[in-house]
């Protein structure tokens, strides 16, 4: 019950084959993201100053970067002067394993769980089911996912690829194996889920004495946590039991209290396309046993697990700034089409494809594939408030892996090779070049397919296939813009030399 | 005022028409037009697929190719965003300050046709003759890299005879994206394919746009279609005058597809 | 090596590009971004923050009354009622003449309370620190007049009483400068809510599914 997880996936092209041909997903998908994209676009232009606020925000992310060994200390100062322990972790299993055994030392063996990125990119939920501790997701659509034995495929609404109907299905088929069941006669009515899953949930937040959650925001300067959410499940695992465990990406830290007047801006709008979402927690350690409000222990695990290796790239840095709006995903025509399980990871669409290759490096067919995935249309810089230059990075990778070069992985400068599997590419993109480069031979060449331009097949064999498959070729004209130019312009242009 | 027409290499190739087309109106409009034999590829397919390397040669070509030239014009929104954005970035980290120095000379120079029109020589009315439905759809590079604005819109609107229809989700890509069209292909049609239908819906009897590239791919999914939407460039449609257009349709010659 | 020492150092070495002469303030922040959106004059002013704060409270499925101090109990009593609420949770230091005219049992937010019997409570009456008027957001911050985080959570039906005007500013930078970091707070914006279903907003999930708003007169 642990659900699924990422390993083994095929290479983006194959699985988003697959996605374009399941006609439910595009429509549920087409529906969804439709919906947000005009939503997003209305609350955005409600604010006059929004360039300045996307520009403070990519510059106040950029300041924290730059000197972020300096706000992780005055962090971990702060939290700890306010009643909290902080935890490092290099990676995935070290995060994992802190806080396998915080909940240990609980003597508990169930948590409740706010959503969380960082925990999803960790698989914490896995590596707690084989310490026999069971996690409990609270989020709706995490719920779903969970309940389904699914895979999230959306970063704000992991189940996006889910209609109504199937998710009808899934609580009425699976709510059983975990709790309370579904309500008798459960309809597909988005009102009565919301109640199936709110009935279903309230036994497991009054009784949880473990919450586990991410941040949206970890501000230096005071030590506070900020989570942004809407149904309040949040609040439920934030303040209802005895101890609390945030695991959070060390670029989630901004300087200051006040720097939180930009991303409560930026971020609601962006992402649930709202004035401000129903609900954001802000707390800073714990409070004393007299008044206690909220959980007696608190526990900050702050995770890199590859953000340090983007870090060190001056290009891929900025991947960093992300603030997980998901405005990306949903903007995206590749997203739209392929659907988030193509990415392999926890971080789908345009973000997914330059974060994952630089937090698991791009050894494996599919990390070396997303950065591919992108017809570079631009429409996800356009919409991201933190103004992520995305097609710049994903050319960059593009580099990484065609060519190879100097890279940090695991904190270890290398040297990586070309990625398998791009030497065909290679050859082609070399001789293609070399044509370029000698006008004399592209003239040659443009002149040999003129001549046989009567004999070009409709559909063409090998690479070109992929082309054809879908679409007609142009005719090839008789004669070349430079053999016009030449034969008309410069006999003309001699003779008046002359 | 030296100006240079950066023909592109797609256009060279496959779009002659609308090469001609460009030289046709910008010397009506009086602009003398030279077209340097030397130039080639902006290195674009090199660069996106993540060749840098294969493309700084090219880089190289064309800032020696457009030296001294008061404009560089060309009628591809892709190849301007290409020349504006990633030559000076390519040079920068080819470690070559002659070619920082020449790339920085040439890019800021070189404009996409309706730019040119517009913002260079100030017209929006430049004398066409198109009596024809067309709706417009406004390529990425242009939009957004670029930011072309209403530019290639306010230039159709004061053709004669011609009809503008809106394309709905015109802003949405078409599903070229250079080698992603064959890297990802089945994505790539499956966008083009949304693309054709929502041209197909609105009417129109041509789809403008500023890049050939574009037009290749959504002429050749229309053509598969059996469509009779013909994809037309913007250089065509603003040169096309009394005499110019034919009978038989909105196309021009080498705008066919097999 | 610990794994603090393994990641700050790694950290460090990420940024062999920034030069040691630079210190965290030398990277500028442009702050050209409005304090407020408010318009206070011409023919765009929208009048006092109050009444954009009820524009977007009932935007986002609040219930919104207006009251003065006489009028206050009468109409909490009548909230009460309306709800057929018998138990009413109130934190310790709500001033008792809000509740004068009240009906129903008052229930105190005792340390000792559970989460289950939290449950059974009907309503909970509160005070708020601060309400923002641009994103028709309430904030509380634990003081005595609105207790702890989990009184407003677990009953279904939320009153918050927001003195008007001295509590209501018009943006989130306003409510920052006047909002103290150290004490445990929430940020409440309309009811509970979900965009879980095909990205469209339903109400209600597991916070309090009603939530009304009284904008007493000071």
């Amino acid at each position: 019950m642990s659900g699924r997880t990422h390993l083994g996936m095929p290479a983006f092209p194959e699985a988003a084959t697959s996605a374009t041909r399941d006609a439910r997903l595009r429509r549920n998908l087409r529906h969804a993201t439709g919906t947000i994209r005009a939503k997003r676009a209305e609350a955005v232009a409600e604010l006059p100053d929004w360039a300045e606020l996307r520009a403070a925000g990519a510059a106040i992310k950029d300041r924290t970067l730059r000197h972020l060994d300096h706000y992780l200390e005055q962090l971990e100062e702060a939290v700890t002067a306010a009643g909290g322990t902080v935890h490092w972790a290099a990676d995935a299993a070290e995060a994992n394993r802190i806080v396998t055994e915080l909940v240990r030392a609980t003597g508990e063996t169930e948590v409740v769980k706010v959503k969380s990125m960082a925990t999803q990119e960790i698989g914490l939920n896995a590596a707690l089911e084989k310490a026999g501790i069971r996690a409990y997701e609270t989020d709706l659509a995490e719920l779903i996912v969970q309940l389904g034995d699914d895979l999230p495929s959306h970063i704000l609404v992991p189940a996006i690829h889910r209609n109504r109907e199937e998710i009808r299905d899934v609580f009425r088929g699976r709510m059983s194996r975990w709790g309370r069941p579904a309500p008798e006669g459960l309809t597909d009515d988005p009102a009565e889920l919301a109640e199936a899953a709110r009935l279903h949930l309230r036994e497991k937040f009054l009784r949880a004495k473990v919450g586990v959650s991410g941040a949206n925001f970890m501000v230096a300067e005071t030590g506070t946590l900020v989570v942004v959410e809407s149904e309040g499940n949040g609040r439920m695992c934030l303040t209802l039991p005895e101890t609390l465990i945030s695991v959070v990406g060390i670029e989630k830290v901004v300087p200051t209290w006040r720097d939180l007047e930009v991303f409560l801006q930026l971020l609601p709008r962006s992402s649930t396309a709202e004035r401000m979402n129903p609900y954001t927690s802000m707390w800073t350690g714990t409070t004393d046993s007299e008044t206690a409000d909220g959980p007696r222990d608190f526990h900050l695990v702050l995770l890199d697990n590859g953000r340090t290796d983007a870090l060190a790239d001056t290009v891929g840095r900025q991947a960093l700034r992300c603030i997980r709006c998901s405005a990306c995903l949903n903007v995206c025509p590749v997203y739209e089409r392929a659907g988030g399980h193509a990415y392999g990871s926890a971080y789908p669409g345009p973000i997914g494809a330059i974060l994952t290759p630089q937090l698991r490096g791009t050894t494996t067919e599919l990390d070396a594939s997303l950065p591919y995935a992108s017809s570079l249309c631009g429409a996800c810089y356009e919409v991201c408030p933190v103004a992520i230059d995305i097609p710049q990075v994903l050319v960059y990778l593009r580099e990484r892996v065609a060519e190879g070069g100097e890279v940090t992985v695991r904190g270890q400068r290398t040297t990586i090779r070309p990625a398998r599997g791009h030497a065909a590419e290679r050859a082609a993109m070399r001789a293609a070049r070399w044509a370029l480069d000698h006008p004399g031979a592209l003239r040659a060449g443009q002149r040999l397919a003129a001549r046989t331009r009567r004999l070009h097949p409709r559909r063409l064999p090998g690479p070109g296939r992929a082309w054809t498959a879908s679409r007609d070729l142009p005719a090839v004209p008789a004669e070349s813009f430079r053999d016009w130019w030449r034969r008309t312009r410069d006999d003309r242009a001699e003779g008046d030399r002359r | 005022m030296r100006v240079a027409l950066f023909v592109t290499c797609v256009t060279d190739t496959l779009y002659p028409g609308t090469g001609r087309a460009t030289v046709a109106l910008l010397e009506r409009l009086g602009v003398e037009v030279d077209f340097p034999a030397e130039q080639s590829c902006c290195g674009q397919p090199q660069f996106n697929t993540g060749y840098r390397r294969e493309a700084e040669p090219l880089v190289r070509r064309h800032a020696e190719a457009f030296r001294g030239y008061d404009h560089v014009v060309t009628p591809s929104g892709s190849c301007a965003a290409m020349v504006r954005e990633n030559h000076p970035r390519i040079a920068a980290r080819s470690e070559d300050a002659a070619l920082e120095r020449a790339v920085a000379e040439v890019a800021p120079r070189t404009y996409e046709l309706s730019e040119f029109l517009v913002d260079v020589l100030g017209v929006t009315d430049v004398g066409a003759h198109y009596p024809h439905t067309v709706t417009y759809h406004p390529t990425c590079h242009g939009l957004r890299t670029l930011g072309l604005g209403d530019r290639p819109r306010r230039l159709l609107e004061r053709v004669r005879g011609l009809e503008l229809v809106e394309l709905p989700g015109a802003a949405e890509c078409c599903g070229f994206g250079g080698t992603f069209a064959v890297k990802n292909a089945a994505v790539s049609a499956a966008m083009g394919a949304d693309k054709a239908r929502d041209i197909e819906g609105t009417g129109a009897e041509a789809v403008c746009a500023v890049d050939n590239s574009c037009l290749m791919h959504i002429g050749g999914i229309l053509a598969r279609r059996g469509s009779t939407v013909r994809p037309v460039h913007l250089a065509e449609i603003l040169a096309a005058t009394d005499s110019t257009h034919n009978a038989d349709g909105p196309g021009h010659d080498g705008r066919r597809t097999r | 090596m610990s794994s603090r020492e393994t990641v700050l150092g790694r950290v460090r070495r990420a940024l062999a590009d920034v030069p040691r002469t630079e210190g965290p303030d030398d990277v500028p922040v442009p702050r050209r971004y409005e304090h407020t959106h408010m318009p206070t004059e011409g023919p765009g002013a929208t009048g006092a923050p109050v009444d954009l704060l009820a524009e977007n409270l009932i935007d986002y499925r609040a219930v919104v009354h207006r009251a003065d101090a006489d009028g206050l109990p009468t109409l909490l009593c009548r909230l009460l009622a309306e709800r057929g609420s018998t138990e009413v949770l109130v934190p310790p230091g709500l001033p008792p003449w809000w509740l004068a005219a009240a009906d129903p049992v008052r229930i105190h937010d005792r340390a000792a309370s559970t989460p289950d019997e939290l449950d059974t409570v009907d309503s909970v009456v509160t005070g708020c620190a601060v309400a923002i008027a641009e994103t028709g957001t309430i904030v509380l911050d634990g003081s005595p007049d609105q207790g702890r985080r989990r009184i407003t959570l677990i009953p279904d039906h939320h009153v918050c009483v927001v003195r008007v005007p001295g509590q209501v500013v018009a943006s989130v930078p306003e409510a920052l400068e006047r909002l103290d970091p150290s004490r445990p707070l929430t940020w409440i914006s309309g009811p509970s809510a979900t965009s879980d279903i095909e990205l469209s907003r339903v109400e209600g999930v597991h916070g309090p599914r009603t939530l009304e708003v009284v904008l007493l007169t000071e």
